[in-house]
């Protein structure tokens, strides 16, 4: 099977004022592959993933996303950010909007499809996500597993290339962390390429073809996650793993 | 027992007969102490001719007086200014939050001239040095003074509003591919109305009231008419309180009338 890489980051650094964020970041995410990163908190999982949609811009290195570079302020942001799914932990739907509101802003505005042929795509995807009732409620009479779910809904009617997950489910109640990863895990079952950041390793052993192992703002190991959960190669990774998988 | 005693006190006070009389026995003692202030001064009242200057009824029919039509001025003057200081404070409070240096500069630089030069010397400045050169009249320059005036304080009210919502809906909005123009509109700027409504109120009140410097250039509003019906019939307290009353019933009624509006918007979102 041929491999299209779709991100490319070669020795990315991103500073924030004198703080150095991510450091000499290298890292090939292929088209159709899943790869979940993980690391202890304030490592640079979060600055890395935005600067792949281009909400953190990157101050050294390379970076290409679906076959474009991105620069502050290049041209072509907005196309790649249609193309480039984002879903943030904290949900940041639009309250003053339905669920369905919500789904076919971006289709209709930015992609410039008609009502009709947006709403088609939104039920659909409401529908994948299994909450077709709720169309038109607000977002706020919802539950965060729900709110959830409509976030990765609206990032799948840009019909995206490629889907980026900031810890979607650590802002969510326990009970309800199980419903969104069944969506995702359904998402990666259609062959979507996903980036996920997340500390939900059931959920990595069952999707991830790679992880992606970050301290420090550097990518301290990248590998298949038989060898990740059972043999990792670095110390570090080890410590983190004994420490998450205690509780 | 004291304290038991305070709050009785406090709940036969606040009872709903109790307060308007209270209310008018206080309305009445003010009225009363102006009324015989004025009699010690030898004033010699002549309220039956004001109805006069705010109405006529005549073979014609209904006949606006005077008064009514300063008040017409007046409002047309607030609404035109309020219109014209909306669009420029939304104008520069989103060069002050642009990205671009130039552009918060600008925004800046305009802010604190505006902010920092007395409205009665803006307004000279417009009637007797810009009004001149570039040939506009005694109404264009009251407009723009007030205009100009208000929009450095609507525009910090777009700018608090707009500051309110919160930085995941810009990065959702960007997420999704929009521009920064169609985040503001679809996005940000319906989200901020909400905070932006009450002090807007506010903002046209004050713009009515600050309305009246205009007299000071002869443009015929309220204030304006109110000089001229007393330098022609020295009736200086009957009038000036009949003006004050017509301020404040159009400021009360605005105001009645915008939190009813709000009430309903506040419970659609
Ligand atoms: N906008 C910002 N300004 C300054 N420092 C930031 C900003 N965003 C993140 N950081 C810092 O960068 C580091 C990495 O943050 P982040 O990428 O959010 O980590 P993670 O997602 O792995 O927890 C942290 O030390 C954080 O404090
Ligand atoms: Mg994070």
């Amino acid at each position: 099977m041929v491999q299209t890489p779709i991100i490319i980051a070669e020795g990315v650094g991103k500073y924030f004022g004198d703080f150095k964020a991510l450091t000499d970041v290298d890292l090939i995410v292929n088209q159709g592959e899943r790869v979940v990163i993980c690391g202890p908190s304030g490592s640079g999982k979060s600055t890395l993933i935005r600067c792949f949609n281009g909400l953190e811009n990157h101050d050294t290195g390379r970076l290409c996303v679906d076959g474009m570079e991105l620069r502050e302020d290049a041209p072509g942001m907005r196309q790649l950010r249609q193309d480039v799914g984002m879903v943030f932990q904290q949900f940041n739907l639009f309250p003053h909007l339905t669920i369905l509101e919500n789904l076919i802003i971006g289709p209709m505005k930015v992609r410039k499809q008609s009502r009709a042929a947006a709403e088609a795509t939104a039920r659909k995807y409401l529908e994948r996500v299994r909450i077709p009732e709720q169309a038109d409620k607000r977002p706020a009479q919802l539950s965060g597993g729900q709110q959830q779910r409509v976030a990765i809904a609206r990032a799948l009617c840009m019909q995206p290339r490629v889907m980026l997950f900031d810890e979607p489910t650590s802002a969510l109640d326990p009970e309800m962390i199980g419903e969104v990863l069944d969506v995702m895990v359904e998402l990666a079952e259609t062959g979507m390429t996903m980036v996920v950041v997340t500390h939900e390793m059931g959920f990595a052993r069952k999707v991830a073809d790679t992880m992606v192992f970050m301290e420090a703002g550097r990518i301290v190991e990248v590998s298949p996650p038989e060898t990740f959960f059972t043999a990792p190669k670095s110390q570090r990774a080890r410590v983190f793993l004994d420490q998450i998988l205690e509780h | 027992m004291r304290m038991a005693a305070l709050f009785t006190l406090k709940r036969v006070l606040n009872a709903p007969a109790v307060a308007v009389s209270l209310y008018a026995v206080i309305v009445a003692a003010i009225a009363w102490a102006s009324y015989t202030g004025a009699q010690q001064m030898g004033y010699n009242w002549q309220w039956y001719q004001v109805p006069g200057y705010i109405y006529t009824f005549t073979d014609d029919g209904f006949q606006a007086g005077e008064i009514l039509t300063g008040l017409w001025a007046t409002i047309l003057l607030s609404l035109t200014c309020f219109l014209l200081a909306t669009l420029l404070g939304l104008g520069v409070a989103l060069l002050r939050l642009s990205g671009l240096i130039v552009g918060r500069a600008v925004a800046i630089g305009y802010l604190e001239f505006v902010r920092n030069i007395p409205l009665l010397v803006l307004l000279y400045l417009f009637y007797y040095v810009l009004g001149p050169i570039f040939g506009f009249d005694r109404w264009a320059a009251a407009v723009l003074t007030l205009s100009v005036y208000h929009s450095a304080l609507i525009s910090e009210i777009f700018r608090a509003g707009i500051n309110s919502v919160a930085v995941g809906q810009w990065e959702a909005a960007a997420s999704i591919g929009m521009s920064r123009a169609q985040a503001y509109r679809y996005i940000i700027l319906p989200q901020s109305v909400r905070f932006m409504l009450p002090p807007l109120t506010g903002e046209i009140v004050n713009l009515i009231k600050s309305s009246a410097i205009v007299s000071v250039i002869a443009v015929a509003e309220l204030t304006t008419v109110g000089r001229n019906i007393i330098s022609d019939t020295y009736m200086s307290f009957e009038i000036w309180f009949t003006v004050a009353a017509v301020y404040l019933a159009l400021t009360l009624v605005l105001s009645f009338g915008v939190s009813a509006l709000e009430r309903r918007f506040a419970t659609e979102t």
